[in-house]
């Protein structure tokens, strides 16, 4: 078989998943749909192993395969087909997708056992991995677009997977809303491509990107701009983050799956795809850096302070993102795509490990409530501290590599990249205290009376309440069962985690400064045109920067454990010296509440105007009034000639003949 | 003879038929009536093939007679089925259709 046959296997496998789970969900028994949708994501990362087998095989100068399965549109000079793009980096982000989204399935097997919309959650899940897999996969911008819109959807489906919750519900609509923004940015973009270049193939538009375009030309920079709205609405980048820690309120897998691992990614992957358009307008590649840089300061201060376990780790993938965004935009692809895929490793662990603790909370994600589960989950334990310490870069854990080697490019490239890189070590600084923070006040310290039951061997079991609100709910449907609470005690859960962890660790070998860079050298074909593809960091500079950044990461545990274990009040002290900070950060700098003044407040006022207004007196009033007065009058009058009388009929019927005789009778002499 | 005199006495016919049709509330001499009215386009039709000499209107007065006997079945049960169901002989009561 050749790549691209083995490409649309990819795609495929979690179609068919999908197709079964969805339509089977009445006869499917037990834990049955889980291991289907599972065996599918398994059999799609085989395929992507094929394909990326299969692709070595060619020459790297034609290791850019394109296939079309058929045609989705043809007018005159303009021509799309459901195709595919078989190169390496697109067979890198399958890989990445579907290896993670198996280990994900696998866990949620276990942890969605007791949900009553079980089949109908694995169902959505195998629908987001082949949407996600048809954006990565995309050989043009409708194909891309579709994947695009898809995810979009999964990802909403699955945020408001509780639909019995209000809250849910309403962080879907959030997400979703913004995820439109970003839609529509791209649409619009990819209008401007079409309009200038004709095409909308990447391979074409790549190819002619530097004939039709000057540097900096000002339709390609726009073009580049509305293709970054996009990506920053997928990837959460400022100023459209704050759909993400609302996503939250979905299943812990699913914030593992789609709101750390993929989906929030394929920002990246984009401004990565893309990469000759944003080299050809370096202005827009520059705002995409400078962005990313803000994000992830931004979103480093904010994990500081949040309480909320999993709006912890949501800011700290909002930042992790910027790093990678920050990245490809400077022009470090493999760096930032290597970042991805170990985040992906260690940020889905350290979801895995949060929905473990939050089952043994019964619901409860508040950080303020937890302490001590060292001894009541070891293995949650020792898997959360691996993907903490990779998350923080400690020396020889993958983030380590992966997070230096995008500073390290940065630094190279000197002048306003090196200012951007600088402020990196910064947030790497942040993260490693807000890493360590989370692990200090979880699994150290007190011992939460939910953390001795459990070593007692029971598992507690709350109240069905919303864990944000308070509020009782309808166990039903549209809600986790009451045995939901389930605390790494079901082998698929640490089948899942063990994996990770190991990943987590040893994914960073691949890329050592001085030893090897497989994955650059794997990548080296997609991104051969690039102007930058020569200057890479002496080996020495990279060494220096792993250096200076294993040295910040263990000061940031080192501040951590300063505050959090050897002197505990150490926080609310800084909570009391400092409350005007305090409250800025927990606000998350008032940008919901911003957003909240400025947008949704005059846009219910309009709605409220317009249904008042617009609604009762202009449409009801004056369109559907009038029309209605019209017809009235014209039926008032056709009605008084039906009287029902035989003779009137009769007597209208001769009037008629007669008078039509009249008229001939007088025309034709 | 002239054809006048035909044409002129089908048209006092047609016209005791209409006066008939209008003015009478009672449906059977409705329908005899309408059979006036009928047979009196049947004196002209017979009244000018006979003065073109070619059988033509004689055929059709031959068809027109068929039809009035297909309406009158129609009619004459129409009152039948009124006359059973204990309705009015009476047309201006069977306004029912009145819009």
């Amino acid at each position: 078989m050749s790549a691209t046959t083995f490409g649309w296997l990819v795609l495929a496998f979690p179609l068919a998943g999908t197709v079964i789970n969805s339509l089977g969900w009445r006869v499917l028994p037990g834990r049955l749909p889980g291991w289907i949708a599972s065996s599918a994501i398994f059999l799609a990362f085989l395929s992507s192993i094929g394909a990326l087998i299969k692709l070595q095989d060619h020459p790297a100068e034609e290791r850019h395969l394109v296939d079309s399965l058929w045609t989705y549109a043809s007018t005159a000079d303009f021509h799309v087909d459901l195709a595919i793009l078989i190169d390496p980096l697109s067979v890198f982000m399958c890989l990445v997708v579907s290896g993670v989204s198996f280990l994900i399935h696998v866990y949620s097997v276990a942890y969605m056992t007791s949900d009553r919309g079980y089949s109908r959650y694995f169902a959505y899940l195998n629908y987001f991995v082949f949407s996600m897999l048809l954006l990565v996969l995309a050989a043009n911008f409708v194909i891309l677009i579709i994947g695009w819109a898809f995810v979009g959807a999964a990802s909403y489906l699955l945020i408001s997977f509780w639909y019995r919750r209000t809250t849910a519900v309403e962080a879907g609509i959030k997400a979703f809303v913004i995820n439109v923004i970003g839609d529509v940015g791209l649409v619009i973009g990819a209008f401007l491509i079409l309009d200038k270049t004709g095409s909308l193939d990447f391979l074409q538009v790549f190819s002619q990107v530097d004939q039709t375009f000057t540097r900096n030309d000002g339709t390609l920079v726009a073009a580049c701009l509305l293709l970054l709205v996009g990506a920053f609405a997928k990837s959460a980048q400022l100023p459209l983050h704050t759909w993400l820690p609302d996503a939250m309120e979905g299943p812990t897998p699913v914030s593992a799956l789609i709101h750390a691992a993929t989906m929030v990614t394929a920002g990246v992957y984009l401004i990565a795809r893309m990469f000759p358009l944003f080299e050809q307008a370096p202005a827009a590649a520059d705002v995409g850096a400078i962005i990313g840089c803000a994000t992830l300061l931004f979103a480093g201060t904010v994990a500081l302070v949040v309480t909320d376990l999993k709006r912890v780790i949501a800011y700290s993938t909002i930042s992790q993102i910027g790093y990678m965004v920050m990245g490809v935009s400077a022009a470090a692809y493999s760096a930032g795509l290597f970042h991805l895929m170990t985040h992906a490793f260690f940020k889905a662990l350290l979801f895995m490990g949060a929905g473990s603790v939050i089952g043994a909370m019964a619901g409860i994600q508040d950080m303020d409530r937890m302490g001590g589960f060292r001894r009541a989950m070891p293995f949650t334990f020792v898997t959360f501290t691996i993907g903490a310490l990779a998350l923080a870069g400690f020396p020889f854990t993958s983030g380590w590599f992966s997070k230096d080697e995008i500073i390290g490019s940065l630094l190279n490239r000197g002048g306003l990249y090196a200012v951007l890189g600088v402020l990196g070590y910064v947030g790497a600084f942040m993260t490693a205290v807000y890493a360590f923070r989370m692990v200090f006040r979880v699994f150290q310290g007190e011992q939460a009376p939910e953390a001795r039951e459990l070593e007692g061997g029971h598992m507690a079991h709350g109240d069905p309440v919303n864990p944000m609100t308070g509020e009782p709910e309808d166990t039903d449907v549209g809600f986790p069962g009451p045995e939901h609470h389930i605390a790494e005690r079901d082998w698929p859960m640490k089948a899942a985690m063990g994996p990770l962890a190991l990943l987590a660790i040893v994914g960073g070998y691949i890329a050592i400064p001085g030893v090897d860079n497989v994955l650059e050298k794997f990548l080296e074909p997609t991104f051969a045109d690039s102007r930058f593809a020569d200057t890479h960091p002496s080996t020495g500079a990279e060494w220096i920067g792993l250096v200076i950044g294993g040295v910040i990461s263990i000061t940031g545990i080192g501040l951590a454990w300063w505050v959090y274990i050897r002197e505990p009040g150490t926080a609310a002290r800084l909570r009391e010296r400092f409350p005007r900070a305090h409250n800025f950060l927990s606000h998350k700098w008032y940008f919901d509440e911003l957003y909240d003044a400025v947008f949704v407040r005059p846009a219910t006022t309009i709605g409220a105007f317009c249904r008042r207004v617009v609604e009762a007196d202009f449409v009801q009033g004056t369109i559907v009034g009038g029309a209605t007065g019209i017809v009235r009058v014209g039926t008032s009058f056709a009605r008084s000639i039906q009287t029902g009388y035989l003779r009137a009929y009769a007597l209208l019927l001769l009037l008629g003949v007669a008078g039509l005789t009249l008229y001939f009778l007088l025309n034709s002499s | 003879m002239d054809i006048t005199w035909y044409l002129v006495l089908s048209a006092f016919i047609f016209a005791i038929g209409v006066a008939g049709v209008i003015s009478r509330r009672n449906p059977l001499v409705v329908l005899l009536c309408l059979e006036l009215m009928l047979n009196a386009g049947n004196l002209a039709l017979v009244a000018f093939a006979r003065m073109h000499g070619s059988e033509a209107g004689q055929v059709f007065a031959l068809i027109v007679m068929v039809i009035a006997a297909c309406e009158v079945v129609i009619g004459l049960g129409i009152i039948v089925a009124m006359y059973r169901n204990r309705l009015p002989i009476d047309i201006d009561e069977m306004s029912e259709l009145r819009g």
